[in-house]
């Protein structure tokens, strides 16, 4: 009899333990990516609550797929990871939690409020800003026929004379629309007001056209990378994190060029849906992931800026190589000397018409 | 029948192996009369199938000449031998009907409409299949798709018929009158046929000529009748027909006459294929020439083993010199006694019907 | 998910009252009246506590580009207001967005206010359903009829060449003895044991312009180095990936047809007269023809609905309808145009479906 009620508390401990910690689903890009979140944020925080974490690699599919869940009624993730643009259109639909900032998150070490930390980057009021990334340009070093020459201008890519050779572009109109206008003569200021209009789309495709045969599209982060190192490109765009590991990481003869690099966001999302008890865990995650410390580890092991103001300076040398990251980051003052601010509510209204433009240029 | 006896197909030294090491036909000389129906005998494996499908075509001798019409055939393709043939499972081409299968033999020869469909009526009259003309093989029984397959064989008029075990996959009765009508359109159409089977009833009751095949080598070729009465090797013997044998050492020899000892009895027999005085050999003697009496040449004491009453004849096993396999069969006429088991008897035969053969393991 | 091809109660549930109002605007020269604007007043401020607003907005953001912005920004402005009959909202609407001012939007909405629409489906074979009727869409925007008939052009070469190619292999596997036919068997599956990523990477290390096989053409000085073929990123490399990745599902019924088929048949025509060929042509290939019909159906279905190859290997020429609706499900979100493709693509295989058992036929088709 005795034994038997020490079987079944001690059976309902462990039940009980198991509920309180239960697994947890977070959904980031996968790579290079997941794994500095894995390091920074997941590893810790298993380590300090033993909550085990999940890892889904379906981020570029974040809100199909939450929209999808939340008309079926079973959310199955946790925390999100998505860029800026995402989390406007899912804090609108009502697919993300909206977040108090200042009482749901942690203040800097100073005290400041979180939502002044973080401060513009906050674009949306689900949100949780995580890092600033840039799409940029990688080069080769070792192309024969450029005659010693180094491509430092974003218009250098629509060059094929000085800078022969097949560049990879992403297979969508965001960011080459941009660059293609500002190598039309478009100034930056007008770039957005232009492509509003029937001949500001012609000017960008017909700047495109200059160089299709020569672009390799590519639709996956990864694939820069690979046809740099490959050689099947002697330069392309990507997320700069990519290409800081190719050249720092894996020492490939490529180099960056940072000019007309484009800002966006990336950070975190609590889906709606959830339990009381599922959003609370969750919250208590966010807490922890995005405070000033959490941050600035983070960029121990991949070039992307922290969100936070107080987090730059607690940025340090890299984990594993020991060099500095600060002068990688997209915003160094000598990387970030001519910048591109990517228009979300622009894009949001126009890119369905695009599009379908985009692809049909594609496809001719 | 003058044209026979001309020789129609010869093998001329023919070997076979498929691995290069075994011989599966070790040496075959075989010469086939125009007009003549001979069966290759033999169990599975003897080489026969081998043999009919290096005539046909379908398989390469290894060494040695096959004429055809007293050309050499070795390298002409099957589809030029102008040889017919009936296959085991009758290989009618399913998605055809029973006239296009005809046809098919007629069209590859390019010959005129008009003429074929004279021709495929009467190959289809010949095995009674006019009003089956339009139907698909499998709309037909056993039985009918192995006549249009022996009406395909035969339409486009070939010199020479080859059969695969094309009667295996019918039950007995069937076969049986299948027998007589492949005999039948033997005679009438003055054809050629080789025939396979591992069947000898079938061998004895349609052949002229039957070779007997065992391990790769003929071991007797001879008329039906011949080969029942006068085996002349201890296969033979054991193959065709039932046959009742004794192992025995040759103590001596009169003339055709030999006298063997078996456990201390001495019998005689004709000199057939036996050796030297003190060789050993094996006797045969058919179940129908021995007598339950002791009025023949030859006499032994028997015991009853076992009775089995099968109509027009009752199979005695009787146990004879250690050997109780000894069967007699007594015809089931009025003035025959009834046997119980356990009798003990006398029983004889004549020397003339115990063949002294080579001795078998 | 077919139904949402039509479907467009997204209109009449967040803005009921707008509509019923809306269906009494007669003279659309001018404005809607300001009775309008009030029932819009109404309409959004609760859409705009149910978060449903912005979704209106993306959805007519399809038929007419910047709506998706004017409904988010209104939307913030109207969480603010209390509504009141007294008030004149049209000129507060005209304040937020001269959008809510301009004709072509109202009639566009009174276009799209039924339940259901035909316009995805218009969009989906390049038409475009506008107030003055359906017409086609404008030249750089059309694209949808030209990738449909690419998707079955590629995929009837696909079919054709694992026909070409797997037929001599299934041939073979099912003439050999069976220690050595299944050793084949296993070649033949092995592929299946790797992943499709895989396999088509694989093909990208081969094809590529610094892949094995430029490389092997530049060492034998076939091609120069300066021109190394362009193998893959088109039409080349996606065919070649699809076939290769088919092939499998072409081999497999026809192995297991030709299996069945007896070798007396061939050895019958034969000695009946037919040499090599009208033996294969006229007895060997009948029979093996619901291999074929399987072997194909299965090809052909698989790759007109193959997305993952296509997007990796074919650039911007090789790339099939799949890839759009896929796009369309995953990252534009547009559903509705996505799941008008995919019906077009299923109606598409039924008819070829329907022509293939009227020329065949379906009971001619065995898996073995």
């Amino acid at each position: 009899m005795k034994t038997n009620t020490i079987l079944l508390a001690l059976v309902s401990m462990v039940f009980s333990v198991t509920i309180a910690k239960a697994d947890m689903t977070i959904v980031s890009w996968g790579g290079a990516y997941t794994k500095s979140q894995t390091l920074a944020y997941h590893e810790p925080y298993t380590a300090k609550t033993g909550i085990k974490i999940i890892n889904d690699d379906s981020a570029a599919e974040a809100v199909a797929k939450l929209r999808a869940m939340n008309e079926a009624g079973n959310v199955t993730w946790d925390v999100v990871d998505v860029v800026g643009s995402d989390a406007i259109r899912l804090c609108d639909e009502g697919l993300a939690l909206e977040i108090d900032h200042d009482n749901q998150l942690a203040a800097a070490p100073d005290g400041t409020p979180a939502s002044e930390d973080f401060g513009d980057l906050i674009v949306a009021d689900c949100f949780v800003p995580q890092i600033v990334y840039s799409t940029t340009f990688g080069f080769r070093t070792d192309v024969d026929q450029w005659g010693g020459k180094e491509p430092d201008d974003i218009c250098d890519v629509f060059d094929l004379n000085a800078f022969p050779g097949k560049r990879s572009l992403e297979k969508r109109p965001i960011n080459n629309m941009e660059w293609a206008l500002l190598c039309s003569g478009v100034a930056k200021a007008d770039v957005y007001d232009v492509l509003e209009t029937e001949e500001g789309q012609s000017m960008a495709f017909a700047k495109l056209d200059e160089i299709k045969d020569s672009v390799i599209w590519w639709s996956a982060g990864a694939d820069t990378p690979q046809l740099l190192a490959d050689g099947e490109v002697v330069m392309g765009s990507t997320y700069n994190g990519r290409l800081f590991s190719l050249i720092v990481e894996q020492n490939q003869p490529v180099k960056m060029m940072w000019d007309a690099q484009v800002y966006d966001l990336d950070g975190w999302i609590i889906p709606t849906g959830l339990s009381p008890e599922r959003q609370q865990a969750a919250l208590d995650y966010l807490y922890f992931a995005t405070d000033t410390q959490r941050l600035a580890d983070q960029a121990k092991y991949i070039s992307y800026g922290p969100a936070r103001a107080s987090s730059a300076p607690l940025v340090g040398k890299h984990a594993e190589l020991g060099i500095e990251m600060g002068p990688h980051m997209p915003t160094a003052p000598d990387n970030a000397k001519n910048i591109f601010v990517y228009n979300f509510t622009w894009w949001a209204d126009y890119r369905d018409d695009l599009d379908a433009k985009w692809n049909a240029w594609l496809a001719k | 029948m003058s044209i026979k006896n001309q020789d129609f197909v010869t093998f001329e030294n023919v070997q076979k192996t498929y691995d290069g090491k075994e011989l599966v036909v070790k040496n075959l000389n075989l010469n086939i009369y125009r007009g003549e129906f001979l069966t290759m005998l033999g169990p599975s494996g003897s080489g026969k199938t081998t043999c009919l499908m290096m005539l046909a075509g379908f398989e390469n001798s290894t060494n040695g000449e096959i004429k055809l019409n007293g050309n050499l055939i070795n390298n002409i393709p099957p589809y030029k031998r102008n040889i017919g043939m009936v296959f085991q499972n009758y290989a009618l081409f399913p998605h055809m009907s029973v006239a296009e299968n005809l046809a098919f033999p007629l069209e590859v020869r390019k010959i005129e409409k008009a003429d074929r469909d004279k021709k495929i009526t009467r190959a289809l009259e010949m095995v009674k299949m006019e009003q089956f003309k339009n139907r698909m093989p499998a709309q037909l029984s056993g039985g009918q798709q192995q006549r249009v397959a022996l009406a395909r064989s035969l339409v486009f008029e070939p010199d020479l018929v080859l059969m695969d075990e094309p009667l295996g996959a019918l039950d007995k009765q069937l076969r049986e009158q299948m027998q007589y009508e492949i005999k039948h359109l033997h005679e009438e159409l003055e054809i050629t046929v080789v025939y396979v089977t591992h069947d000898q009833s079938e061998a004895l009751t349609m052949s002229d000529r039957v070779a007997v095949f065992n391990d790769g080598v003929i071991q007797q070729l001879a008329s039906p009748n011949e080969l029942y009465e006068k085996p002349t090797n201890s296969f033979v013997a054991q193959f065709i027909g039932e046959n009742n044998k004794f192992d025995g050492k040759v103590i001596s020899i009169d003339g055709e006459i030999v006298t063997v000892e078996v456990n201390g009895n001495e019998f005689k027999a004709l000199a057939v294929n036996s050796g030297d005085i003190g060789e050993k050999t094996t006797i045969s003697i058919r179940p129908e020439r021995v007598r339950i009496d002791d009025s023949l040449e030859n006499v032994a004491d028997a015991e009853v083993v076992e009775l089995i009453y099968l109509g027009d004849h009752i199979r005695c096993r009787l146990s004879v010199e250690k050997n109780s396999k000894f069967i007699v069969k007594i015809p089931n006429s009025i003035n025959n006694y009834i046997l119980k088991r356990g009798d003990k008897k006398k029983i004889s035969w004549n020397a003339a019907d115990c063949r002294a053969l080579d001795y078998e393991l | 998910m077919l139904f949402r091809s039509v479907e467009n109660q997204i209109v009449s549930r967040t803005l009921p009252g707008t509509i019923e109002e809306l269906s009494k605007w007669d003279d659309d020269s001018v404005l809607p009246s300001e009775q309008v604007y009030y029932q819009l007043a109404k309409d959004l401020k609760i859409a705009v506590e149910n978060k449903t607003h912005t979704r209106l907005g993306s959805r007519l953001n399809y038929e007419m580009s910047g709506i998706a912005s004017t409904f988010r920004k209104t939307g913030r402005s109207v969480k603010k207001w209390d509504i009141d009959q007294q008030i004149n909202y049209k000129e507060k609407f005209l304040n937020i967005d001269k959008k809510w001012g301009n004709i072509e939007f109202w009639r566009l909405l009174k276009l799209y206010s039924p339940k259901v629409t035909s316009g995805y489906f218009l969009n989906a074979v390049d038409l475009i359903k506008t107030t003055e009727g359906i017409s086609q869409r404008d030249e750089t925007e059309r694209i949808y009829l030209f990738l449909f008939q690419r998707t079955i052009y590629m995929s009837v070469l696909i079919t054709l060449l694992c026909l070409l190619m797997g037929y001599p292999v299934a041939y073979l596997i099912s003439r050999l003895p069976m220690k050595s036919a299944n050793l084949l068997l296993i070649f033949v599956l092995l592929p299946f044991w790797t992943s499709l990523l895989v396999r088509t990477s694989a093909w990208k290390v081969l094809l590529q312009q610094e892949g094995v096989i430029n490389d092997i053409l530049v060492f034998v000085g076939l091609v120069g180095d300066l021109d190394r073929l362009q193998l893959i990123n088109n039409q080349f490399g996606t065919i070649v990936a699809m076939t290769h990745i088919l092939l499998p599902f072409m081999i497999l019924p026809l192995y297991s047809v030709m299996k069945t088929i007896p070798e007396s048949y061939v050895k019958a025509a034969k000695s009946l007269g037919a040499n090599e060929w009208t033996s294969f042509r006229r007895v060997y290939f009948p029979q093996s023809i619901p291999g074929v019909g399987a072997g194909c159906i299965l090809v052909f279905i698989l790759s007109i609905g193959y997305y993952i190859t296509p997007e990796i290997v074919g650039g911007t020429s090789g790339t099939f309808i799949s890839n759009r609706i896929a796009y369309h499900i995953s990252y534009s979100l547009n559903w509705g145009l996505g799941a008008a493709l995919a019906s077009i693509l299923l109606v598409a295989v039924l008819i070829l479906y329907y022509v293939y058992d009227k020329i065949i036929g379906i009971d001619n088709v065995k898996l073995g």
